[in-house]
């Protein structure tokens, strides 16, 4: 294992679409070890927040570090799934060797890594079968198998459960607890208010583009701060 | 009316009886435009898909470029060919005027822009639901080109039928750069018009309805690898 990518700074962090901001004056640190959940209401910005700093957008203002000795490799040391994450049309099995290889992963180790991979997501006995005829929480399971089978330092989730139902929620929430216990860092979204009470280790909580709180997760749920965090969390917040 | 049932009982028992004047011109029609189709893939494919991905100045006009050779004449073609093979053309040396190789690169100019411009907007699209996971994945541009072809298969094969369907179909350029020579560079369309205005009308129609069923057998296929591509695609 090399060394750390994190923590991760956003520094001032904003972003504007044709005229719309979206983001703006984001300023966080995001340590290493925490469970990170970006909470808010619908359009609070919280996906255009995980993208900016997963670096598939550039932003409008302000900067992305990540200030650990690794950060030269920061790129290859994070991943992501999508609320519909795009599996390829191969087979399960293929998919997870797909990114393997991509990450220069040499053929004779990648047969194990996959059955390892499809095994400890539960997905072993559909290997063969083609990805895109999963069912909605297979497929989820199965973007988090070959996320997690890059061994990701840093693993970003954006809203990995909202198109789910209950049931395979469940098992999504479960999967990325043992990812985060296998070492990956996690920094997901949801407007999930159980699912960030049964997750998160730290809030950030986002509002109309602006981070509002930034908080470990019991303080914020006990006591929140801003009048919007509290309005959020007794199901008012309109949006 | 006679004369054209005629004719077509003459045709008919041409392809019964499988007759090796008809069945040399076929072979040579399908070896020319399946030579033409491959050549025209190799280069088609992965140009239509870096045309794609790829972000440079005046991809803009590349795509429309692209989209409007579609439509080169054949007969354009032909003789821009012919220019480089003939004698004291740039490619005189190889003596490939009037040769099979010839309509072999005439086709290949033909069909290469339709192949790249249909696998440039099938890779567009495909890239459009794929770009951001490809990249957080740590996949850069040029290396999800092949993958997106992958993953575009069944599209991409209705394009290569589509090259193959033009490719064999058409007369202008090969008959300027294969001359129609008799067991050397004739081909069904070339046959065809020559039998017409010789008046060998059995010939010209056996091999008439060998290319129907050769453009049904061909659009059939693509119907097929449509559905399939439905189903396997979810």
């Amino acid at each position: 294992m090399s060394t750390s990518i994190l923590p991760l700074e956003l520094d001032d962090l904003g972003y504007t679409v044709r005229g719309n901001t979206i983001l703006r004056g984001i300023t966080v640190r995001l340590e290493a070890g925490l469970r990170t959940v970006v909470l808010g209401p619908n359009g609070a910005g919280k996906s255009v927040l995980l993208r900016l700093a997963h670096g598939l957008l550039a932003p409008s203002q302000g900067a992305v570090r990540w200030l650990g000795e690794g950060a030269a490799h920061a790129r290859r040391r994070q991943t992501m799934v999508f609320e519909h994450s795009v599996l390829l049309r191969r087979s399960v099995a293929a998919n997870v060797d797909y990114a393997l290889r991509v990450h220069g992963v040499r053929r004779g180790r990648r047969r194990a890594l996959v059955a390892r991979g499809l095994a400890r997501t539960g997905l072993a006995d559909l290997a063969g079968r083609n990805a895109r005829v999963l069912s909605a929480g297979e497929q989820q399971r199965l973007a988090l198998a070959r996320a997690w089978a890059l061994e990701p330092e840093v693993l970003f989730l954006d809203e990995p459960t909202a198109a789910l139902d209950p049931a395979a929620a469940r098992a999504v929430e479960s999967l990325i607890e043992s990812i985060a216990d296998a070492g990956s860092k996690i920094i997901m979204t949801t407007h999930d208010l159980g699912q960030a009470r049964r997750m998160a280790d730290e809030i950030l909580f986002i509002h109309n583009g602006r981070l509002v709180e930034h908080a470990p997760a019991a303080r914020f749920f006990a006591e929140p701060r801003s009048r919007e965090a509290a309005a959020f969390l007794q199901g008012e917040l309109s949006w | 009316m006679s004369e054209l049932s005629q004719a077509f009982r003459a045709a008919f028992s041409l392809l019964v009886q499988r007759d090796p004047a008809l069945l040399e011109i076929v072979t040579l029609s399908l070896q020319v435009s399946g030579m033409a189709t491959v050549l025209a893939s190799l280069v088609g494919l992965p140009l239509g898909g870096w045309v794609a991905v790829a972000r440079f100045p005046g991809r803009r006009l590349a795509v429309v470029l692209l989209n409007a050779l579609m439509g080169l004449p054949p007969v354009v073609v032909g003789l821009l060919v012919y220019l480089l093979l003939s004698r004291s053309g740039p490619a005189g040396t190889l003596g490939w005027l009037f040769t099979p190789q010839a309509m072999v690169i005439a086709q290949v100019v033909l069909i290469t822009p339709i192949v790249a411009a249909l696998t440039r907007q099938v890779v567009e699209d495909l890239w459009q639901e794929y770009a951001e996971q490809l990249r957080s994945l740590g996949v850069s541009a040029v290396r999800a080109i092949p993958t997106l072809l992958w993953d575009g298969r069944y599209s991409l094969s209705i394009t290569l039928l589509a090259g193959f369907g033009r490719a064999i179909a058409e007369v202008g350029a090969v008959i300027i750069v294969g001359g129609n020579i008799a067991h050397v560079t004739r081909v069904m369309t070339t046959a065809i018009a020559l039998e017409t205005s010789r008046g060998d009308l059995a010939l010209a129609l056996g091999l008439g309805i060998v290319l129907l069923l050769l453009s049904l057998l061909v659009n059939a296929a693509a119907q097929l690898l449509s559905d399939v591509a439905r189903r396997a695609e979810g």
